[in-house]
């Protein structure tokens, strides 16, 4: 769970890099996106560097979901008379929807991939598509429902990171003093509120024209 | 004080439970709950009816016997044992709703008396030293570093009561395993049997069917004797370390 957690994070930020490229403008965005394809070449295929990271995203996703499962089911097992009433004190709300949020992440992933990568989900049916990537997502993000849907997804997102980035390193055996501990849990806070800022930075700048086509 | 409880009756563990209601009059603040239980027994004895069966022992706070779900929380609202916490916690014409710790692991036995042999399997499985018997050794012999002694001591204060699997969403016992590999990993004592300890601990908890923990933190602050979650990474990292040695 947070090895291949920690593996999401650390594809999470070279996304966010790639996405705050669109800062740099039309050309500069889309020639990332074309580097991307050729990364590598004569090296690699073409979309080498794609596929493998996709391959290790894919064997993430799959050990990411089977450990939520056993861990889902285990503590179904482990208390099947449920308490009348049932006090939380110390658990923060991130804490207690890991399993609702990652499910909802999952979903939003899938929408993500048929928008931007495949192009099924395309708001201008006349323009360029996944053809001109910085087109697309400014065209996107100019319709306010398109925006409110990623924005509430980043939500989504950070709320997992938080609870995920202090659990991993729990987890890992990292936080053996009280102090590693307080880190640990700041680290929370601060990668959900950079990732998931960073990314919510995009749409928020096409929705009030920072970023304009 | 005069109050309303909702107490979990059952009868024996294959038999459904229901939640009862109960007036019972004339509490004073100064009592323990566990002697406003009695007081409870005495006005049902009276009438006739069966007592509520209830675990307690020391009803000093050091033995981890007595255990029960108050208000949703494992051992009521302040940091001790149910012995240990007093009405005066409440106030008059309180409703109190009183469980057992409801944990697959931890079967009823009756009302809130729960079975916690599941612990003591766990210990078997690893949690002790062996050390020939005999004239006890010189204390000094083995020197421990002060902070580790410290650390030890301080976790070595888990009276394995089960609030903190009793709290946990999960129904992890992890911070009770924790304790006892931290407690007996500090010092040099636990060195020889370290990696076969938790990986033995680890193994019998699950097998018991306490869930997997996942860092939700409800266990610390359940746990009377203020237990650190830091133990829970002291177990992963140990046997993250057995694993290493080929366990």
């Amino acid at each position: 769970m947070a090895v291949s957690g920690l593996v999401f994070l650390g594809y999470l930020v070279l996304h966010m890099y790639g996405n705050l490229k669109v800062f740099a403008g039309h050309d500069s965005f889309n020639e990332y996106a074309h580097h991307l394809r050729v990364f590598g070449e004569p090296m690699l295929p073409e979309n080498g560097l794609l596929w493998i990271v996709r391959v290790l995203l894919i064997v993430a996703l799959v050990t990411h979901v089977y450990a939520a499962v056993v861990l889902t089911a285990r503590a179904r097992n482990a208390r099947t008379s449920k308490y009348v009433v049932k006090k939380n004190l110390a658990s923060s709300l991130s804490s207690r929807t890991m399993r609702w949020g990652g499910l909802t992440i999952l979903v939003f992933a899938i929408w993500h991939l048929l928008h931007f990568t495949v192009g099924k989900v395309n708001p201008n049916p006349d323009g360029t598509g996944t053809a001109d990537p910085y087109n697309l997502l400014v065209e996107s993000f100019e319709l306010w429902w398109m925006s409110i849907i990623y924005l509430l997804a980043m939500f989504a997102l950070g709320m997992h990171l938080h609870h995920g980035t202090w659990s991993a390193m729990q987890t890992l055996g990292l936080t053996g003093t009280a102090r590693a501990r307080a880190r640990a849990k700041t680290a929370g806070w601060v990668v959900a509120i950079v990732i998931a800022g960073g990314f919510a930075l995009v749409p928020l700048s096409v929705l009030t024209g920072i970023v304009s086509k | 004080m005069n109050l309303t409880l909702k107490i979990w009756r059952q009868p024996d563990t294959s038999a459904p439970g229901a939640m009862h209601t109960y007036q019972v009059e004339g509490i004073s603040p100064d009592m323990s709950f566990l002697e406003m239980l009695d007081t409870l027994n005495e006005q049902l004895n009276e009438k006739g009816e069966e007592p509520v069966a209830f675990d307690s022992d020391c009803r000093e706070g050091i033995c981890g016997m007595c255990g029960m779900m108050i208000n949703g929380q494992a051992h009521g609202p302040e940091v001790t044992t149910t012995c240990q916490l007093h009405m005066r916690s409440f106030k008059d014409g309180d409703t109190i709703t009183v469980e057992p710790w409801r944990a697959d692991a931890f079967p009823v036995v009756k009302d809130l008396v729960v079975d916690r042999g599941a612990f003591d399997r766990i210990i078997q499985s690893g949690g002790f030293i062996s050390a020939n018997t005999g004239s006890a050794p010189e204390a000094n012999s083995v020197p421990a570093p002060r902070d580790k002694a410290m650390r030890a001591f301080n976790v070595a204060t888990c009276i394995g009561c089960g609030a903190c699997v009793a709290a946990c969403p999960n129904g992890s016992a992890s911070l009770f395993v924790g304790a006892k590999i931290t407690h007996l990993g500090e010092l040099p004592q636990g060195q020889p049997e370290r990696d076969s300890r938790v990986v033995g601990m680890v193994g019998q908890h699950d097998h018991e069917g306490f869930g997997g923990c996942t860092n939700i933190g409800e266990c610390t602050a359940a746990c009377p004797k203020e237990i650190p979650l830091d133990v829970i990474s002291q177990l992963n990292k140990d046997l993250r370390t057995a694993m290493k040695h080929g366990h």
